[in-house]
């Protein structure tokens, strides 16, 4: 070993040791959050902090089905009451009538502050009488018949002005006590978690706790419960599901690709030692990718570990080029292994292809998707190492006189084809046109232009939460009013500032409702002006006296009223904390979003009837009523903006690692055609393997976009050596080229095959995208070659 | 909140639908029992024959006005409006005076709609109500049995002038209401007292459309 060669196996051993160090201590991930986009508006990062931590992403969505309707509801209550008193709940709601009993209470006892008519004017001698006539009115209307026994104690009818307030939206119906879907099939249960939905631990833990209430419930009723079953939807749910099969996918990939890996090895090299030695520089590569990645993004996703896969496929490529094509000048004096003569001659050629595979993998790393640079740093640093390792360390270990089996026969029959292919570019250019044809034809349903697409939840179980969601009267909304403040004072009172404009936008069939938080808890200084215009005892009951003058009530009814308001008068105002204990802190919760520094307050629309709100009317009622502050964020359109954002990032850094690779390929070859030549087979491989997904009836998306420019990048490596000036005595290196490149080829198409099999869509994407696209690459790369050219002796 | 307004509003539904489909029973519409009235008393058999009379009708219109007898008040509230209905299961009041909005009973959704704002009750979710509006519905098409599942019945008089008396079997029921008392003049009805467990009552008058 010369003294250069030991440098080189003692710094890559002190590397080695030094990732191993911080691979081991690195965290690792697998949540969803790698693949939700670093948003650019501020709107948009609204849309994803509701995603990762707002009240919405705390529900989780229960239905108990089978059995009989008893028998669930039953469970369904059991469930419900044992989640009640667990602490990692902090609102549990089934329809029970006891706890709509316990609001009532509440919003009742807390009307004067609570409901918005109350004002000076209503408390003078004119408003008395105005809204005591009102409530007789509706007493006299079925609709007032319920206020017959609250007449004493609230003859102005503030408290069905409250539930106006708060009853926008019809809930589910209920039967037996519990909320029941429409068909009556499904008892229904909503909880909130106090984990937030980023939290994966917590949520797994909750859910958990719901499992174990529910088999509790079933057990509490055995013979009742036969046949009874749980199903639970919600962010948390998809994110714990995400995050196994995550984990099983990545281990489960990487042991199937390395085992078939590790036998094509064997099968050619038919040594063991051989096979150990050729897979050193992939575990290099691996390590230093996972500590690269670990010291620049502070946690490893599973997401990356599965991907790494594919790199395994890839830079054990190197030491497949390096033992067969060391023979293509083997056995011979001073360089026995032929090693020498491989640095010499084909080292180039492995650098260049080395080089472009970067080219290709940094254009990931300016992505909005923190997963997609994690793959971008891993692959790149990955690769580097193997082929540094390949180079400079691997030579240096093998034994003296170290031969692999000779695979010149395979070689020799892949030139012969090669030689004979004579109708090569009639062929490609068939392919090219018919490529070009049915992209033409589908141009229109190429691109999957959904945000959901890329989402590891399964369509099915994406259905069911929206049957649940439906059912539950939870629906997603599609616009919303924010209002923004730096308290939660002020975003209450922007909210009570838009909610202003909003009712008179309701009165006028705008809008069909809204909600907002201010119905809940209202600021402040609401409660403060409205607990003030509440008269003194004395003063209350003179203009009481001139307002009931001409009304029938019977003498001293109103006693109760006189006694509460005084009540009211010295009561203190209402906080956020006054609510836990009643339902209302979940529809309070679900619509403040508490950040650093920052409160937002959120009003969502109700459309009145099929009609989506004029929002343009809606913009000018909030900005005249001095809510300018608010914003309008309509969710599908953010959504949609939000991924057509990344589709045009990811077509962007496509074309730019494209463009890197073709300056890249200009100065290394220093010839257009040759660039083009080279650069020929690879486009025509992405064209083919785009146009088969269109035919297949696949919607590209990002990820498959990603996968075209990996082709590019991996494919180029084989095109290069085609390229590659053979050396004068050389002789013909042919068949040993083309043995190495499809035993290579072979290792890269496992790897990404591998991934086309993956339940997570951002693997499968790139692995059917990759591992034809790799194929088809050589293929015609080996068509594309025209043998007569390239046996013509090199001058000099 | 809202049971208890469901329970009140579908109870006066149920009269109302007891009351319509009889208000524009002329004198020349055959009155023969959809159902053969069980020949166990003479008052049965009389029962039965109004019972088929009231089955008879598909559509109705009449006014109405309304009392509310209330404890707390020195004087009763009165409403008045309009009734609608058609066989079998659609019934809409519309009160015009003190002030306008309509209850609108369809299958077993009902509608309140009141200054360009409504609110949808699904009867379903209230399982010791739906009964009440079934059996009622039941009995116009001349289902005695589906009636009595409900309320205990008595009937006095004679197909020319009579009573219905319907008191809850249901405890939880009799919570809301003590009684219901029709009374009508061969296929009429006249009106349709609503009582109520605490002495406060809604007295129905009832006018077919085009009558004096």
């Amino acid at each position: 070993m010369s003294r250069r060669g030991a440098l080189g196996v003692t710094l890559w051993l002190g590397l080695l040791a030094l990732t191993i160090l911080i691979a081991a201590r690195a965290h690792y991930m697998a949540d969803l959050s790698a693949f939700l986009p670093n948003s650019p508006t501020a709107m948009q990062r609204l849309l994803v902090d509701q995603l990762r931590e707002g009240p919405a992403s705390r529900l989780i969505l229960m239905a108990v089905e089978g059995g009989d309707a008893a028998a669930r509801a039953a469970a369904a209550r059991a469930t419900a009451g044992r989640l009640r008193v667990d602490a990692r709940f902090t609102a549990v709601n089934d329809g029970d009538p006891a706890a709509a009993a316990n609001d009532r209470e509440f919003l009742f006892r807390h009307r004067y502050l609570l409901s918005a008519a109350v004002d000076a004017e209503r408390f003078t001698a004119a408003g008395l009488g105005r809204a005591i006539g009102a409530t007789l009115e509706d007493l006299s209307s079925p609709a007032g018949l319920l206020m017959k026994s609250l007449l004493p104690r609230d003859p102005t009818g503030e408290m069905l002005e409250i539930i106006g307030q708060l009853e926008r939206t019809p809930g589910p119906r209920t039967a037996d006590g519990v909320w029941v879907s429409p068909d009556g099939s499904r008892a229904l249960l909503l909880a909130q978690t106090r984990a937030a939905g980023s939290d994966t631990d917590g949520q797994e833990q909750a859910l958990a706790a719901v499992r174990r209430a529910f088999a509790a419930a079933v057990d509490g009723q055995p013979g009742a419960s036969a046949g009874l079953r749980l199903r639970m939807s919600g962010p948390g749910v998809f994110a714990v599901a995400a995050r196994a099969t995550i984990k099983g996918e990545a281990l489960r990939l990487s042991l199937q690709s390395s085992a078939l890996i590790v036998l094509l090895l064997l099968a050619v090299y038919r040594s063991v030692p051989a096979l150990l030695l050729g897979l050193l520089p992939v575990v290099s590569g691996a390590l230093t990718g996972i500590a690269a990645v670990a010291l620049c993004f502070g946690a490893v996703h599973g997401i990356t570990l599965g991907f790494g896969i594919t790199l395994i496929g890839e830079s054990v490529d190197y030491s497949i080029y390096l033992f067969i094509q060391s023979r293509i000048r083997g056995a011979r004096g001073a360089d026995p292994d032929g090693t020498a003569a491989w640095r010499r001659l084909l080292w180039p050629t492995i650098r260049l292809g080395v080089l472009t595979s970067v080219c290709g993998f940094a254009s990931l790393l300016p992505s909005g998707f923190p997963g997609l640079a994690q793959l971008g740093l891993y692959s790149i640093t990955g690769l580097v190492t193997a082929a540094l390792v390949t180079r400079f360390v691997l030579p240096e270990l093998l034994p003296r006189g170290f031969v692999v089996r000779d695979a010149a026969r395979l070689g020799a029959a892949a030139a012969r084809l090669a030689r004979s292919a004579t109708f090569g570019p009639l062929a490609a250019t068939l392919v090219l046109a018919g490529a070009a044809g049915v992209l033409i034809e589908h141009r229109a349903t190429l691109w999957n232009r959904d945000l959901s697409a890329l989402s590891p939840v399964p369509a099915a179980e994406q259905a069911f939460d929206g049957e649940l969601r439906a059912e539950l009267g939870t629906a997603d909304v599609s616009d919303l009013v924010v209002v923004t403040a730096a308290d939660l004072e002020g975003a209450l009172q922007g909210a009570e500032r838009a909610g202003a404009a909003l009712s008179r936008l309701l009165d006028a069939g705008v809008i069909g409702g809204f909600d907002s938080p201010a119905n809940y808890l209202p600021s402040l200084a609401a409660q403060e002006a409205r607990r003030a215009s509440l008269p003194p005892p004395a003063e209350l009951r003179a203009r009481l006296a001139l307002a009931t003058a001409s009304l029938p009530l019977r003498d001293g009814l109103l006693a109760p009223f006189l006694a509460d308001v005084e009540a009211a008068r010295h009561a203190p105002l209402l906080t956020a904390r006054d609510l836990q204990g009643t339902s209302l802190a979940a529809g309070f919760g679900a619509l403040v979003l508490q950040q650093p520094n920052r409160w937002d307050a959120l009003l969502p629309l109700h459309a009145a009837g099929a009609v989506p709100p004029d929002m343009a009317r809606v913009r000018r009622a909030l900005d005249a009523a001095a809510a300018g502050g608010a914003a309008i964020l309509n969710l599908k359109g953010e959504s949609d903006a939000l991924y057509a954002g990344y589709l045009a990032e990811a077509t962007r850094l496509s074309l730019a690692g494209f463009a890197a690779i073709v300056v890249l390929l200009l100065i290394a070859l220093r010839s257009p055609s040759r660039v083009l030549k080279v650069l020929a087979p690879l486009v025509l491989a992405v064209l083919t393997v785009a146009a088969a997904l269109a035919l297949t009836g696949r919607q590209l998306t990002i990820l498959h976009l990603i996968g075209m420019l990996l082709i590019v990048a991996v494919g180029s490596n084989y095109a290069l050596f085609f390229d590659r000036r053979t050396d004068e005595g050389e002789g013909d290196a042919l068949p040993l080229t083309l043995a190495s490149l499809l035993i290579a080829n072979a290792a890269t198409v496992i790897g990404f095959g591998v991934l086309a099999f993956s339940r997570v869509p951002v693997l499968s994407a790139l692995g059917e995208t990759v591992a034809p696209g790799a194929f088809l690459a050589l293929l015609f790369a080996a068509l594309l070659w025209r043998p007569a050219r390239r046996v013509a002796p090199v001058a000099g | 909140m809202r049971r208890g307004l469901a329970v009140l509003l579908t109870l006066q539904c149920a009269a109302a639908v007891c009351a319509t489909p009889a208000v524009c029973a002329t004198p020349n519409v055959p009155t023969t029992p959809a159902v053969p009235a069980v020949p166990a008393t003479p008052a049965a058999d009389e029962f039965g024959a109004v019972m088929g009379l009231l089955a008879a009708r598909r559509h109705a219109e009449a006014s109405f006005v309304e009392q509310q007898f209330l404890g707390m008040l020195k004087r009763p509230l009165e409403s008045w409006g309009e009734l609608v209905y058609d066989a079998p299961d659609h019934l809409e009041k519309r009160t015009l005076q003190p002030r306008p909005e309509t209850l609108l009973l369809a299958g077993d959704v009902l509608t309140l709609r009141r200054g360009g704002r409504s609110q949808v009750i699904d009867l379903r979710s209230y399982p010791q109500i739906l009964p009440v509006v079934a059996s009622i519905r039941a009995t116009l098409a001349g289902d005695r049995t589906a009636l009595e599942r409900v309320f205990r019945v008595e009937f006095r008089g004679d197909p020319q002038r009579w009573s219905l008396l319907l008191e809850p079997l249901d405890a939880a029921l009799a919570k809301t209401v003590a009684g219901i008392r029709i009374d009508g003049a061969g296929a009429g009805l006249r009106t349709v007292d609503f009582r109520q467990p605490d002495g406060d009552h809604s007295l129905m008058t009832i006018r077919p459309h085009g009558s004096p």
